[in-house]
């Protein structure tokens, strides 16, 4: 026992400040892709997912990106495509709309400036309804609903509660029942096998209730798409209030998405008691 | 490579012809049966002198092509150590108007849900099989279906019936009683149906009900590029991504003819310890969860927080996704990014052997471990359990050395020393991977040490061979995974199947847990740490 509180000593304090402080991510990781206007931009076909699309109209070739299909293997930044596309840092992703996770630009017009991801987290965090924020705002318990993960979105939600990330410190924890919890977090594209379970488990939950899809499957179906085992996104079973990119996101993005559903990204940048 | 008395002994308890050739591979055997019914006893030579277990099993619909069948390939591979590097193929042409095949599963038990799936997703049913019931597609699917057969769109939804309860066996009598745990769970897992049949609290029977995150990712990749589809394989499975991306990589690379450069083989064999390590030090902790021992569990989950945060530095994802790609690897692994590695893999030895010692120091974690959740050794050999379960029961198994892949392939492969235990309790599965979590430290840098500079990619055909197989076996951080891959006249994807380690090992599950009482069904079920993903695909 003596060893054990000695050890713990030793360790000292290893969780983050985020979101209070900023998180960059390493220099390799792949984030939020950067579309350079100009004729060097991918074709569609490129995207394992489906998530670059184009379209032609009197201002030239439109190429989109759709941030919650994306799964961030970098295909369309590699060569040749390096110079029109480039993996981002940019991590903080979740949005309120499937339309808010689209980028688009005009391909063959290089006068446009380059073009991030869209949404404006402050607008968007206004948009959190009033009654949502003022009943769960300040202390939000989540039932995780696997609906046909592959279970690295599933990982990182159990990596929040450990002691680096340690959600708790924010009045955030996951709890056992959907009848104790203000909401469900949602991984994977609901698989037919699910379905059921999906929607009894969201019915259990009592009002008000958010709902947050987490990773590509669960934002859009992402590599899995719709099929006969899929229903292609937690949206087409579910009404969604969070959509969270990545694939899976890291554990902070999932915590931006979270105090995006709850109206509570004014906690970024603004640590305790200033 | 044909060996004469495998043959002659096929040969000759066989009624029909029996026809052999070389393949998939070049040290391979294909031995083609022209009469189904001669398959037990075939299969009985196998499994019998020639001590081979069940790989894989895979079933194909060849109905529009020249030869209008479905075909059943039974891969077989050795046990014995000093066996080559060999898969025995079986070969079985399967009549698409009357799709039957003798059931091997009284004879084979691992052959058993191998032989329910290919009646759910083929319709070819195994006459014999002592379980009626679905195994992949759950309640409602219509009947006549089968979503792997060729002609069936998989590219729209099926709708969900109303379900009846599910079909289980029920044990009667004075205070037995059932509980029924999932899909949906308690934690943050994933889902999966447990009903558990007990007196008082011991465990009678557990029938476990999985293939819930069946999402079709088999019939997704078919008519894909193979280079497309490698993200696909990428992303069966989270906690495997590295294993299972790099063993469909090594069967795209057979079909394309082409040698990885010897870097990349070395980078690749890096981030599979890597994979290994991250997920035996976390599981070492989620252990102590089903102990109740908090303090193991932070540390188990502080130590792996560490090693996806290295994972995130080296490869850009926690997962070692995009490292890996078809032709070697993305990614370098050199000068500053060595320092933080062999710094990490320090201060996490380190943290390992701090945490074991407060581990084996605690009686109510150990008693809680030892003798619980016992999988028999030859138990263990009749599911053809894979990679910790089955060398914490005393199977002496691990594709690394048995199918020698990535650095392991090479002329003057690292020397790796395979952790067997005899006891077959969760107290082993502890042990076993606490010794592969310091066995990987110490091969990651052997590992290092052999890097020389080089070329990481080579570059593979578009469009690639069509109409070859490739089969793989990679030691994943559960277990052998099997991989087996074919391309189509146009070099498209025609078929894949993934056997994940976790597929043979679930029945052990059931099994090891009716040794426990019902508490401690969670930390059986830690102990075996399977993956529910890479299992229902």
């Amino acid at each position: 026992m003596l060893r054990i509180l000695l050890n713990a000593l030793r360790t000292g304090v290893v969780t983050t400040r985020y979101p209070a402080t900023p998180s960059v991510p390493p220099d390799r990781f792949r984030g939020a892709p950067v579309l350079r206007p100009g004729t060097g931009l991918p074709p569609p076909a490129v995207c394992p997912t489906g998530a670059l699309s184009e379209r032609f109209d009197a201002a030239g070739r439109h190429v989109a990106l759709d941030l919650a299909r994306c799964v961030f293997c970098g295909r369309c930044a590699e060569d040749p495509w390096a110079g029109a596309v480039a993996m981002g840092r940019g991590f903080e992703l979740a949005a309120r709309t499937r339309a808010n996770l689209r980028i688009e630009v005009v391909a063959d017009d290089p006068a446009l400036a380059a073009a991030g991801p869209a949404p404006e987290p402050d607008v968007e965090a206004a948009g959190a309804s009033a009654e949502i924020r003022r009943v769960l705002g300040r202390s939000l318990h989540l039932r995780h609903l696997d609906a046909g993960s592959c279970n690295a979105c599933d990982w990182e939600l159990t990596a929040l509660l450990n002691p680096v990330y340690d959600v708790r410190r924010l009045g955030i924890d996951f709890v056992a029942s959907p009848r104790h919890a203000d909401g469900v977090v949602v991984t994977g594209p609901v698989t037919r096998n699910l379905e059921p379970a999906v929607r009894r488990t969201f019915e259990a939950v009592p009002d008000p209730r958010v709902v947050i899809a987490v990773g590509a499957c669960a934002a859009s179906g992402g590599i899995v798409g719709e099929g006969y085992a899929s229903a292609g996104g937690v949206d087409r079973v579910l009404p969604v209030d969070v959509y969270i990119p990545g694939c899976p996101p890291r554990p902070e993005a999932i915590i931006f998405g979270i105090l995006l559903a709850i109206g509570r990204l004014d906690a970024r940048r603004r640590p305790p008691g200033e | 490579m044909i060996d004469p008395a495998l043959t002659d002994a096929l040969r000759a308890c066989a009624v029909g012809a029996v026809g052999a050739a070389v393949g998939p591979r070049p040290s391979d055997l294909t031995v083609r049966l022209g009469r189904p019914d001669d398959l037990p006893a075939v299969v009985a030579v196998l499994t019998g002198p020639h001590a081979m277990a069940l790989a894989t099993v895979v079933a194909t619909d060849e109905t529009a092509t020249p030869d209008g069948d479905l075909k059943v390939r039974y891969v077989f591979e050795p046990t014995s150590l000093d066996a080559p590097d060999r898969f025995v193929t079986l070969l079985v042409s399967v009549d698409a108007a009357r799709p039957e095949v003798p059931s091997l599963t009284a004879a084979v038990p691992a052959a058993n849900w191998h032989e329910r799936e290919m009646r759910d997703l083929f319709g070819i049913v195994p006459v014999g099989h002592p379980d009626p019931r679905p195994l992949v597609v759950h309640d409602g699917w219509p009947a006549g279906i089968f979503p792997l057969r060729k002609s069936f769109d998989g590219s729209r939804r099926v709708a969900v019936e109303p379900a009846a309860e599910f079909p289980h066996v029920v044990a009667e009598g004075e205070g037995v009683f059932e509980i029924p745990v999932g899909p949906i769970h308690a934690g943050i897992i994933e889902p999966g149906h447990f009903r558990f049949t007990s007196v008082g609290e011991t465990v009678l029977h557990l029938d476990a009900r999985l293939f819930y995150t069946h999402r079709g990712l088999e019939k997704r990749m078919e008519g894909l590029s193979p280079l497309d589809a490698f993200y696909v394989a990428e992303r069966i499975c989270g906690v495997c991504s590295l294993a299972h991306g790099l063993g469909y990589c090594e069967a795209l690379e057979q079909i394309a003819g082409v040698d990885v450069p010897p870097r990349a083989r070395l980078i690749r064999s890096i981030a599979l310890e890597l994979e290994r390590l991250y997920n035996h030090v976390g599981d070492v902790g989620n252990v102590c969860a089903g102990a109740a021992f908090h303090y193991g569990t932070a540390t188990g989950m502080r130590l792996k927080e560490r090693l996806q945060q290295l994972n995130e530095r080296l490869a850009g994802h926690r997962f070692l996704r995009g490292l890996v790609v078809p032709g070697g690897v993305r990614l370098d692994l050199a000068g500053e990014l060595l320092g933080v590695l062999a710094a990490t893999l320090d201060d996490t030895l380190g943290g390992l052997d701090s945490l074991m010692g407060r581990i084996e120091a605690n009686p109510s974690v150990v008693d809680r471990l030892d003798d619980t959740g016992v999988l028999p050794h030859q138990a263990a050999l009749d599911l053809a359990v894979a990679g910790v379960a089955a060398r914490a029961s005393g199977v002496d198994r691990d594709a690394r050395r048995d199918h020698p892949h990535a650095a392991f392939a090479g002329p003057e492969p690292p020397d790796l020393r395979v952790v067997t235990v005899p006891d077959g309790d969760a107290n082993a599965r502890v042990m076993v991977r606490a010794l592969e979590a310091r066995e990987s430290i110490r091969l990651v840098g052997e590992l290092v040490r052999r890097l020389e500079p080089g070329a990481l990619q080579v570059a593979l055909a578009d469009p690639l061979p069509g109409g070859r197989i490739g089969l793989s076996a990679i030691e994943s951080p559960r277990g052998e995974a099997i991989h087996w891959l074919r391309t189509d006249a146009r070099g498209r994807v025609e078929r894949y199947h993934l056997r994940s380690p976790s597929y043979h090992n679930w029945p052990a599950v059931a099994l090891a847990a009716e040794t426990a009482i019902v508490p401690d069904f969670p930390l059986v079920n830690k102990s075996f740490e399977l993956c529910y993903s890479c299992t229902d695909r």
